[in-house]
C-alpha cells in the first residue's frame, strides 16, 4: 500500500481523522438512512416537490396546448429547452468522471464522493432526457426516433446527430444506471445486515441480492467495475461530443466550429464538479459528514474547477480568435453579435462566471473556504447556463438575411420548466440521501490506512509453512 | 427452536477473524491444506487475497469481449439493413451505406452491450442473486459487511472433518469459532 500512502514531502495528509475505522464508516453512513431525517432534507425535499408540481402544470400544459407554449419562434427554433438539456447532460458527467476517470487513475480520494456524485449523473440525465422528449411536440410518436417498424414504413435516419444523440444518451443512462447499482451492493448488504424491522430487512435485502462479501464473488465483481470503468470513461467523452455534434455539425455559423467536442466536455465536467460541489457542502452539513467528506476533497474538487474552467476559457479564446482568423464574414459577425448585440449580457455573464471567478481558486485562502467555494460552484453553475444558452441562441436570433431576425423571450411555461425540472432534480436527491447509503462504504473501508493485508508477499511464503508446521505438529 | 421434532446438522465452519493480515494468513493456511468448497468474506475486497486463496483470475473480460463484439455487430447490421438496403436514405449527398456516420451508433451500442456483459456475467459468475447461504444462519456473521473478516469451510467439503477442520482454524488464531447449522426436517 505505500504507492497509496500520502507523501509527507509535499505537504499529503492521510485522507480522514486517525478515528476513522470501519465501523465509525458503516455507523455514519447508515445512521443517515435509519434515523428520522433532520429539519434540513424536510425544507429541500418539501421545496423540491413544490417545484416538481411546477414541472408537472408546465409539461401537461405544454403537451396539450404545443410547443407554442415556449417562446421558441423562428429562427430561435431551439432555446431553453434544448439549453436546459445540455446544462444537465454536462452536469451529469462529473459523476461519470469521478467514479470512472478517477478510479482508473487510482485516485483513492473519490471513494468519499463517487456515490453521491453517481446518484447526481443519474438524476442528471432523467432531467436532461426530459426536454428533448418535450420537444418533440407529439410525445406519443416518440417512437418515431427508435429504429423499430411503424406505420411509416420508414427507419430513423442514422445520419443525424439527433439520432446519435438518443443511442449516446440512453445508452448513457443505462451505463450509469448499472454502474451506480454494481457499486451498491455491497453497500445494501451494510444495511440488510444493520436492519433492526423486518421491512428493511427484506426490502434492502431483495436489493442486496444475497451479497455475502465472498472472496470468490468480488474476484469478478472487481473485474467488473474495473471493465465498467474503463467502458465509462470513453463513453462520457463520446456522450458529450455526440451533443456538441448536433450543433457542430451543422453548417451555422457559430455551431460549425471542430473545437465543439472537447470544449463541451470541459465544460461539462467543469458544471459537474460544481454541482458536486455544491451538494456536498450542503449534504455534510445538514448530515454532519465532515470526517468523511473533508475539506480535503473540496480542495481537490476546487483545483479541477480551476483547471476546467481555465480550459473552458481557452476554448471561448479560440472560438472567437477562429471566427476572426477563418475571414468568414458570417462567423465574424455571430461573435460580434454574441459579445456587442442585443444579448451581450448574456455573453459577458457566461465570462464573468465561467473563465473569470474560478481564478480565485488559485489562492488557498478560496479554496478552502465553504463560503467562497458554495457561492463560486453556483456562480460557476449560472454561468454554465448562460454558456448554452449563449451558443444555441445568439447563434439562431440572427438568421442571414436581415428580414429573418428575431429575438427570444421566455413564457412562464419555459420558467416553469426549468425551475421544475431542479425541482424534479432535488426530489430524486432527497429521496437517495434518505434511502441509500450516499458514501460508497465499502470503498472507504478498502482505502482506510491499514485496511489492506501488509507486506503480504514477504508473509505469505513465511505463513504457509508455519501453518504447515503447527498441522504437522498437531497430527503427530 | 429446542423442538424434539426439529433436528439439526452442521453446515458451515464460520471462523472469525479481526485484522485483514490475520484472514490473509488463515485462507493460505487453509487453501494448503487443500479445502475446495470454502470461502472468504469481507466487508471490502483484499489485495492478495486471490493468492491467499489460491484462486484464478476472473473469466469476465471473456463474456464482455463478446458482448461488445455482439454489440457493434449488431450495429452494423442494423444501420446498413435499414439506412442501406431496405430503405435507402441519401443524405447530405453521401452514400445510403456510409460507414463514417455509422460509427457514433457502433461505439454506443458496443458499450451498451459491454456493460451489461459486466454486470450480468458478473452476476452470473457469482450465482447472484441467492438469498438463501448458510452462512446466513450465524448471528455474527452480519459483521461480515461492517468491520469484521470471516472464512467459511463447508461440511460438504471431501476434506472435511469436523475436529481436523476445527483445529486447523484453531491454528490460524480466529477471535471466533463457531460451526452453524440448520435444521433438518
Amino acid at each position: 500500500m505505500s504507492a497509496d500512502a500520502p507523501i509527507k514531502e509535499i505537504g499529503e495528509t492521510p485522507l480522514v481523522p486517525a478515528h476513522v475505522d470501519h465501523a465509525f464508516i458503516s455507523n455514519e453512513v447508515s445512521r443517515v438512512t435509519e434515523q428520522r431525517a433532520p429539519i434540513g432534507w424536510w425544507l429541500v425535499f418539501g421545496t423540491a416537490l413544490l417545484a416538481l408540481g411546477a414541472l408537472g402544470l408546465s409539461v401537461g400544459w405544454l403537451v396539450w396546448n404545443g410547443i407554442g407554449s415556449w417562446g421558441n419562434n423562428s429562427p430561435v427554433a431551439w432555446a431553453w429547452d434544448i439549453t436546459n438539456f445540455v446544462w444537465w447532460i454536462g452536469i451529469g458527467h462529473a459523476g461519470t468522471l469521478i467514479s470512472a476517470v478517477l478510479f482508473l487513475f487510482r485516485q483513492k480520494w473519490r471513494t468519499s464522493i463517487n456515490r453521491f456524485s453517481e446518484a447526481m449523473t443519474i438524476f442528471a440525465v432523467i432531467c436532461a432526457l426530459l426536454y428533448p422528449t418535450i420537444h418533440v411536440g407529439r410525445i406519443w410518436l416518440l417512437y418515431w426516433c427508435f429504429p423499430i417498424p411503424n406505420q411509416m414504413s420508414m427507419w430513423p435516419n442514422f445520419k443525424s446527430p439527433l439520432l446519435w444523440d438518443v443511442f449516446a444518451v440512453s445508452t448513457y443512462f443505462t451505463v450509469s444506471l448499472l454502474f451506480w447499482y454494481v457499486g451498491l451492493l455491497p453497500d445494501f448488504a451494510t444495511l440488510r445486515d444493520r436492519a433492526k424491522d423486518v421491512l428493511r430487512k427484506r426490502l434492502y435485502g431483495a436489493f442486496a441480492l444475497g451479497w455475502r462479501g465472498s472472496n470468490r464473488h468480488w474476484r469478478n465483481y472487481e473485474r467488473a467495475y474495473l471493465i465498467l470503468a474503463a467502458l465509462s470513461t470513453p463513453l462520457v467523452l463520446s456522450v458529450h461530443s455526440v451533443v456538441s455534434f448536433d450543433f457542430a455539425t451543422s453548417v451555422m455559423p457559430g455551431w460549425h466550429t471542430t473545437i465543439f467536442p472537447p470544449y463541451f466536455v470541459a465544460g461539462a465536467v467543469f458544471s459537474g464538479f460544481a454541482m458536486v460541489s455544491t451538494l456536498m457542502i450542503l449534504c455534510r452539513q445538514v448530515y454532519g459528514l465532515k470526517d468523511i467528506m473533508t475539506m480535503k476533497h473540496l480542495e481537490m474538487m476546487n483545483k479541477i474547477m480551476l483547471v476546467t474552467g481555465s480550459l473552458v476559457g481557452y476554448a471561448y479564446t479560440m472560438e472567437a480568435f477562429i471566427a476572426w482568423y477563418s475571414g468568414n464574414q458570417y462567423e465574424r459577425y455571430c461573435f460580434i453579435n454574441r459579445m456587442t448585440g442585443p444579448y451581450w449580457w448574456a455573453y459577458w455573464s457566461m465570462i464573468t462566471c465561467n473563465v473569470i471567478s474560478p481564478q480565485f481558486f488559485w489562492f488557498k485562502r478560496f479554496r478552502t473556504s465553504i463560503p467562497w467555494m458554495f457561492a463560486l460552484s453556483i456562480t460557476i453553475n449560472i454561468g454554465m447556463w448562460f454558456e448554452r444558452f449563449v451558443i444555441i441562441v445568439t447563434s439562431l436570433h440572427r438568421d442571414y438575411l436581415p428580414s429573418s431576425w428575431g429575438m427570444f423571450s421566455p413564457t412562464i411555461i419555459d420558467i416553469g420548466c426549468y425551475v421544475g425540472s431542479i425541482g424534479l432534480f432535488f426530489t430524486l436527491f432527497s429521496l437517495f440521501l434518505r434511502w441509500i447509503p450516499m458514501v460508497a462504504m465499502f470503498e472507504v473501508k478498502a482505502a482506510l490506512p491499514g485496511a489492506q493485508p501488509s507486506h503480504h508477499a514477504a508473509h505469505d511464503e513465511h505463513d504457509s509453512h508455519a501453518a504447515k508446521g503447527t498441522l504437522a505438529v498437531k497430527e503427530a | 427452536m429446542s423442538d424434539v421434532t426439529t433436528k439439526k446438522r452442521p453446515v458451515v465452519l464460520l471462523a472469525e477473524f479481526e485484522t485483514p493480515d490475520a484472514i490473509v494468513h488463515a485462507a493460505e493456511a487453509v487453501r494448503d491444506a487443500g479445502y475446495e468448497k470454502w470461502d472468504v468474506h469481507t466487508p471490502y475486497p483484499l489485495h492478495g487475497m486471490d493468492a491467499a486463496m489460491g484462486l484464478k483470475d476472473s473469466r469476465l473480460g471473456w463474456i464482455v469481449l463478446a458482448c461488445g463484439l455482439t454489440g457493434v455487430t449488431a450495429a452494423i447490421t442494423m444501420i446498413q439493413w435499414m439506412n442501406g438496403i431496405d430503405y435507402p436514405l441519401v443524405i447530405g449527398g453521401k452514400p445510403p451505406n456510409a460507414i463514417p456516420t455509422m460509427v457514433p451508433i457502433m461505439f454506443e451500442l458496443t458499450v451498451l452491450l459491454s456493460s451489461f456483459g459486466a454486470v450480468f456475467g458478473m452476476l452470473g459468475l457469482n450465482e447472484l442473486p441467492k438469498h438463501n447461504h448458510p452462512v446466513f444462519y450465524s448471528e455474527r456473521f452480519e459483521a461480515a459487511s461492517n468491520n469484521r473478516f470471516f472464512i467459511s469451510i463447508e461440511v460438504e467439503d471431501k476434506k472435511f472433518d469436523v475436529n481436523r477442520t476445527k483445529e486447523l482454524l484453531e491454528s490460524t488464531h480466529p477471535s471466533h469459532l463457531e460451526i452453524v447449522e440448520e435444521e433438518v426436517a
